[in-house]
């Protein structure tokens, strides 16, 4: 069972409906409560990295899933934002991140980009995986993921970084340390890419 | 490689799916639902709906079929039609919309952007200009369904919005809508020259060579069309089509 941990910000549908596709039974966390049972966690996040925070600091799940991820190592993924809330801080904003993983979020150097559009990241990128990562099984060669973002996860110990993209920069697209995971794009709107990495997230 | 983007925009009115000529003359092509349906299997690379009562009728856009779509979407989807306040954006957000479309409130308010944009990022809020050419030159914002002339000129509100922290400008030609004869580059030259969030064009792709043009002198752009994509024929069948990952590969000049 997949728990997906609603705060509020973030697509709980849509993971939902994915997984309803694979028949693997998910359940929805909007309380501490709700999350005693949990096996594996899904951290959505659309919106502002301060607003994400605070929603997650209001939701009464805080300290429930501090203790589930670090003591008790429960796997959990975070997508796009709720990627980077697992880091240290934000250039974005000035709320403490999770500190689930020791990284910083930096915006993207504009003038580094090629292109005539800078900011934000937005659409199919390339995402090349290191070898023999389960997350990426099958997903070694020619996978696209959708990407919208401004900012970016730089991990302090470089081998927490499982898959890189490039943008201007080269930078992290996956991220893993110990049970925790975390990934930029989105796999809940990247067609069978994106339903394949969270059958293999399940599967983990 | 970051890739251009093709997009499917479909219009909603009466809870159907219509599809506009020059912004008139509605005809129905289809229920939502299934065309999210479609476009799922097809594997688009973004979806955008615009709700095109909303804002002639002063009324809330409709959460139940916003809802309905993002729950089908397996690909980012984009709604516009009746955002007027951060409450309701954040509304849909909560839904499962990746980004919002703002218009008429936008022309209003200004202000809105920024105010989106520091509860949802950026990256999340999108400005849509309905734009028509001007007898004597030069081009002209309008708003509710392009009855409403506003004085605006859209190469210059389009720095303004990039100033206010918008993530994307989609230009919509009037004039091209539904005509299915070419984009007008001219007008995608002059926004492209002045801004540097991404943008898409929208009005008058009757081919998928009319958006390789596009792509071939732009690069990374959103390239969106609604009757390509609804019509087969030169009677106008409603069929639903899109370019397969191969087609998208040639025109990207991408060589898997």
């Amino acid at each position: 069972m997949i728990t997906l941990i609603d705060y509020g910000v973030g697509n709980i549908f849509a993971f939902q409906n994915v997984y309803k596709r694979l028949d693997i039974p998910t359940k929805i966390a909007k309380t501490a409560a709700d999350l005693d049972d949990a096996q594996k966690l899904i951290l959505p996040g659309v919106g502002a990295f301060d607003y994400a925070m605070s929603q997650l600091n209001n939701s009464g799940m805080r300290n429930k899933l501090d203790e589930l991820v670090l003591e008790k190592k429960i796997p959990i993924i975070g997508i796009c934002v709720g990627m980077q809330m697992m880091g240290n801080r934000s250039d974005e904003g000035v709320s403490d991140g999770l500190k689930w993983i020791d990284a910083d979020i930096l915006k993207f150097d504009e003038s580094l980009i090629q292109q005539r559009t800078k900011l934000p990241h937005m659409g199919w990128n390339d995402v090349s995986p290191v070898k023999g990562q389960p997350l990426f099984e099958g997903l070694e060669q020619e996978a696209i993921f959708y990407f919208l973002h401004s900012f970016y996860f730089k991990c302090n110990n470089a081998v927490d970084s499982i898959a890189i993209s490039d943008y201007g920069i080269p930078f992290t697209s996956a991220v893993n340390s110990n049970n925790v995971y975390g990934i930029q794009f989105h796999p809940e709107k990247s067609h069978q890419y994106g339903e394949k990495l969270l059958h293999n997230f399940a599967k983990l | 490689m970051l890739r251009p983007r093709i997009i499917p925009s479909l219009l909603l009115h009466d809870k159907g799916l219509v599809k506009t000529v020059n912004f008139k003359a509605p005809k129905y092509v289809g229920d939502p639902i299934n065309a999210v349906r479609i476009f799922n299997e097809k594997e688009v690379d973004e979806l955008a709906f615009f709700d095109i009562d909303a804002t002639t009728l002063n009324r809330e856009p409709d959460y139940i079929l916003i809802e309905k779509l993002a729950n089908q979407s397996r690909m980012p989807l984009c709604y516009g039609g009746g955002v007027k306040t951060v409450e309701q954006a954040q509304k849909i957000f909560g839904l499962g919309i990746e980004k919002i479309a703002l218009s008429s409130a936008v022309i209003k308010n200004p202000e809105l952007v920024t105010q989106i944009a520091d509860r949802v990022g950026s990256q999340s809020v999108i400005v849509v200009l309905d734009v028509k050419k001007k007898l004597f030159g030069g081009y002209e914002v309008y708003t509710h369904n392009g009855k409403k002339a506003t004085g605006i000129n859209p190469v210059k509100f389009a720095q303004d919005v990039e100033q206010l922290g918008a993530g994307e400008i989609i230009i919509n030609s009037i004039d091209q809508d539904g005509v299915m004869k070419g984009y007008d580059l001219n007008l995608i030259d002059k926004i492209a020259e002045v801004i540097s969030i991404p943008l898409t064009v929208l009005g008058g792709a009757g081919t998928l060579s009319d958006i390789e043009k596009v792509i071939d002198k732009h690069g990374v752009i959103g390239v969106a069309s609604g009757s390509l994509f609804v019509f087969k024929g030169p009677y106008k069948a409603v069929l639903i089509n899109y370019p397969t990952q191969k087609e998208k590969n040639t025109i990207f000049k991408i060589n898997p």
